[in-house]
């Protein structure tokens, strides 16, 4: 068993210690918002945070969130998540959107230490996320003004 | 080739009930928790559902006011739903804010259900605003007759019908007025639609409905469905996609797996799933576990041992014989102009094998209640897969529901339903829900991929060095052949079928003074895999030889290459165009081109190992034309032969443009992918499957290699062809002709690597 906390709430996984930690958020605690694309951590579809670090829920085990804090798309609360979630619909960034909740929580982590990222910045901080519809421009145009807004 | 036409009853479900109804407004379904779609149907009956009107299937207005569009096609990125909405809104008058949409799980009532070959818009335009128009007079009419005034006096617009100083609302219309009225099929195409300076929402801009909840973690795939009792399940895939057979299975190393329950070996009796097992367990990743412990001995099938090399070399050695393939066009006589040519130019142009790699993998939730089969995907083509899913569950096709959800990733890889299958097989035999999820490397291996391709050019001149006649053959894996035959088009020559989808592009609209094209199937492509339909499908690799060929050209006449296509974009003959799809023909392609070329600064000096390239493309379908002309910018490191895109113009011409910064998406989106098929993706066959299974190897294109973007659409009220695929089409020819400006190296290979 693996106690947690999950978007601010106490939270136990009956799951064995090796299940990866994507599957025990998204089918035993049923938090969708989270998606899998590669499984070996490529792709970053998976992208949660863990005491406020992003990581790649399909590749880490679920005892690595012991005692720690995950927070996920649906959790994401903190000024540059708000901002981040409207600069998406500002910028109507998704298409398809299955990469967008990974986006998302790769991008807070960059406003959160980087208020006021360069381009480069953004390039480099996202660049492990692929986007199969290649929004990218969008992607990184929302970021930019999420970083105005924070 | 007129494939949008040929669709069997798209516009069968015009008509009109003309009836009022009471009480609900729709049956529900099965309700999955949290699915959106389904949302919206809840949302819409919230409100005051007394009474509804419903003149056709496509949309309904309820006592309160709420006008719910029925969308039939699948949402996969393109915000169709939005766009078709627009279109009945604006013609029915209806307040934008009223509407909601809900995407509609497979019903005979819909007609034939496929969402692909940028169709959508075009195929549904003359039916959405005949039906937004219907709805639009009858609520007139019944209000008039409620404000006690001539319909003639009357003005529809925001939900409203107003006559002078008094008005009422479609609300108050829908519960006190006659809505009883029927239109003939001839009626119903006699109403008057708006003309395009009347149009309030066609064309505007607008916040597409499926962005909020895609962008909060909200929207449903698939994926994320769940039934109560149901199983996991991962597909335990064979050595070929065909004709392996499964000797033995041994789980017994499995069997420790806490949360593994057993093995099933799944037989189809549509033949379409071949030497399958899947294992079956409590979670997915007790099945992932399991999938890598159990042991399967197979016999492998006969094409365990081809190679990429192999298919490229049966698709050369067929283009090169004169006497293979069905003819696609035969203008003039290129026979004559070859004997009689003082010169020729030969080129051979190729692509790599290609994946879909959808980001959602695979999957499909299945369950049998009360004599049905309940399918719960996201999918494309339902019309397609439900005749194929009846064969293999031996069921009718009225027993086989599709339920839809959004979809993470079509580009063609969902026209085909295939994994719904063993699904569906395993659900009946173990007698409860099962949820198939493919892991991404089985996704790949059992993925329609885009066959790679072999095309022959050979132009003839004469003595003076002008063109005479160009012979084009193609050849490669046809996926029309495999999953939708009767879609084969016959040849020009009455001889043979040939797969418009293979092939389309090959009859550009250059004049030329003689001209044949050869669609070419290459069977050792068949035999080894299913070729799929890819984003932009035919003219995605077609065009690649179409445009580098003709920058060849170019420059041995000692030509610009955009005035030597100029001279070549006339208009005359059968390039004039015809209405209402083509109006204006190739002189829109070069309107477009020579709006890119300003644009792009073309002809201007350029920095060493830098270069401009150009090329054009008519969308997917001659009678369906979407002309993209292109100008890529690239730099080539002298030393590395690194290529870098800086920058990529198009000028787009797709008649009306009904969401414009929807448009703009697709664009960007298509053709981004253009540059990642060009320069970054790409497999091949290795032993009978693909070789490159998840990102580790194959590599689309990621945020630091996207070049800068400048598309315009041109300003056009004609008929709305298609979007969501052209612009990918001229990309790979732009920048294979930049490369060459920049180097003078000619690239003939996709993926290029120089």
């Amino acid at each position: 068993m693996t106690e947690f906390t999950l978007n601010g709430k106490a939270v136990q996984s009956e799951s064995p210690n090796d299940t990866p930690l994507l599957w025990v958020i998204r089918d035993e605690l049923k938090l969708k918002g989270t998606k899998f694309g590669c499984g070996i951590a490529q792709c970053g579809a998976c992208t949660v945070h863990i005491d406020g670090a992003p990581i790649r829920s399909c590749s880490v085990p679920v005892s690595i969130a012991a005692g720690k804090a995950i927070t996920t798309i649906e959790g994401l609360d903190s000024p540059a998540g708000e901002a981040l979630k409207a600069a998406w619909v500002d910028n109507q960034v998704p298409q398809c959107g299955y990469c967008q909740s990974g986006q998302i929580m790769q991008a807070e982590n960059l406003l959160a230490n980087n208020p006021n990222p360069t381009d480069e910045d953004i390039i480099t901080h996202m660049t492990g996320n692929l986007c199969r519809c290649m929004a990218y421009t969008r992607i990184k145009q929302a970021i930019r003004a999420a970083s105005e807004e924070v | 080739m007129a494939i949008a036409k040929t669709l069997p009853n798209v516009s069968r479900r015009t008509f009109l009930v003309g009836t009022m109804n009471t009480g609900l407004v729709m049956s529900l379904g099965t309700v999955l928790p949290g699915c959106s779609q389904e949302q919206a149907a809840l949302d819409f009956s919230g409100g005051d559902a007394s009474a509804t009107f419903s003149p056709t299937v496509w949309f309904e207005i309820d006592g309160a006011g709420a006008v719910l569009v029925n969308i039939a096609k699948a949402e996969m990125g393109q915000h169709v739903g939005t766009a078709l909405a627009r279109v009945v809104a604006d013609e029915l008058g209806a307040d934008w804010d009223a509407i909601s949409i809900k995407h509609v799980d497979t019903d005979p009532k819909w007609g034939y259900m496929v969402t692909g070959g940028s169709w959508s818009v075009h195929t549904t335009w003359q039916q959405l605003c005949q039906a937004g128009a219907a709805g639009r007079t009858v609520l007139r009419d019944a209000g008039a007759n409620l404000l006690g005034v001539s319909p003639d006096d009357c003005t529809v617009a925001d939900s409203t019908v107003t006559a002078g100083d008094q008005s009422i609302t479609f609300a108050e219309i829908v519960r006190n007025g006659d809505l009883s009225r029927s239109f003939t099929d001839e009626a119903l195409a006699a109403l008057p639609i708006k003309p395009a300076s009347e149009r309030r929402f066609i064309g505007k801009d607008t916040a597409a409905l499926d962005i909020p909840e895609k962008s909060r973690g909200a929207a449903v795939y698939g994926l994320d469905t769940e039934l109560p009792g149901m199983v996991y399940a991962t597909p335990l895939i064979p050595p070929t996609r065909y004709g392996s057979r499964i000797i033995g299975i041994d789980d017994t190393a499995a069997r420790d797996i806490p949360g593994y329950l057993k093995t099933v070996e799944i037989t189809d009796p549509s033949d379409t799933i071949q030497g399958w097992a899947v294992a079956v367990g409590e979670s997915f990743p007790a099945v992932m576990k399991a999938a890598e412990a159990i042991e399967i001995n197979w016999e492998a099938g006969e094409t365990a041992g081809v190679s990429e090399a192999d298919i490229l070399d049966e698709g050369a050695r067929l283009a090169a014989d004169g006497s293979t393939g069905v003819l696609v066009v035969d203008d003039g006589d290129v026979a004559e102009a070859r004997a009689q040519a003082a010169s020729t130019h030969n080129a051979t142009y190729r692509t790599a094998t290609a994946l879909h790699f959808t980001l959602e993998p695979q999957n499909a939730l299945v369950e049998f209640n009360d004599g049905k089969c309940h399918i719960h995907a996201g999918n494309q083509w339902q019309s397609l897969i439900l005749p194929v899913l009846a064969k293999a569950l031996e069921m009718p096709e009225t027993d086989i529901v599709l339920h839809q959800y959004y979809l993470g990733g079509g580009f063609g890889r969902r026209l085909f339903g295939d994994q719904m299958i063993p699904a569906a097989l395993a659900a009946r035999e173990l007698g409860q829900p099962v949820k198939l999820v493919f892991q991404r490397p089985d996704d790949s291996r059992f993925d329609c991929v885009r066959s790679a391709s072999v095309q022959q050019f050979d132009a003839s001149f004469d003595a003076d060095g002008a063109l005479t006649g160009i012979e084009h053959a193609a050849a490669a894996g046809w996926p029309t052949l495999s999953m939708a035959p009767a879609f084969l088009a016959p040849g020009v020559d009455g001889n043979g079928k040939f797969d418009t989808f293979s092939i389309s592009g090959g009859d550009h609209w250059y004049t030329l003074p003689a001209h044949r094209v050869r669609a070419i199937n290459n069977p050792l492509a068949q035999r080894t895999f299913l070729p799929g339909w890819l984003r932009a499908v035919g003219p995605g690799w077609v065009g690649w030889g179409v445009e580098s060929f003709m920058d060849e050209l170019a420059e041995r006449a000692g030509e610009d290459p955009i005035e030597f296509r100029l001279a070549r974009l006339d208009s005359t003959g059968k390039n004039a165009g015809t209405s209402p799809n083509s109006v204006g023909g190739a002189s829109r392609l070069a309107n477009v081109l020579k709006d890119v070329r300003e644009r792009s600064g073309w002809g201007r000096d350029m920095p060493e190992n830098e270069g401009l390239g150009v090329a054009v493309c008519h969308g997917q379908e001659r009678n369906m034309p979407t002309w993209v002309a292109c100008v890529a910018h690239v730099a080539v490191d002298p030393n590395s032969k690194q290529v870098t895109v800086k920058k990529l113009w198009q000028s787009i011409d797709c008649g009306t443009v009904v969401h414009p910064d929807g448009a703009l998406a697709q664009a960007e989106g298509a053709a981004l992918w253009g540059v990642s098929l060009t320069l970054h993706e790409g497999s091949a066959f290795v032993d009978g499957q693909v070789r490159d299974r998840n990102l580790d190897t194959y590599t689309p294109l990621r945020m630091a290699d996207v070049p800068e973007l400048d598309i315009r659409f041109m300003a056009s009220t004609e008929t709305p062809t298609g979007l969501g695929e052209p612009p990918l089409i001229p990309v790979p020819p732009a920048i294979g002709n930049a490369i060459y400006a920049a180097t003078g190296i000619r690239a003939r290979d996709l993926p290029i690597r120089i």
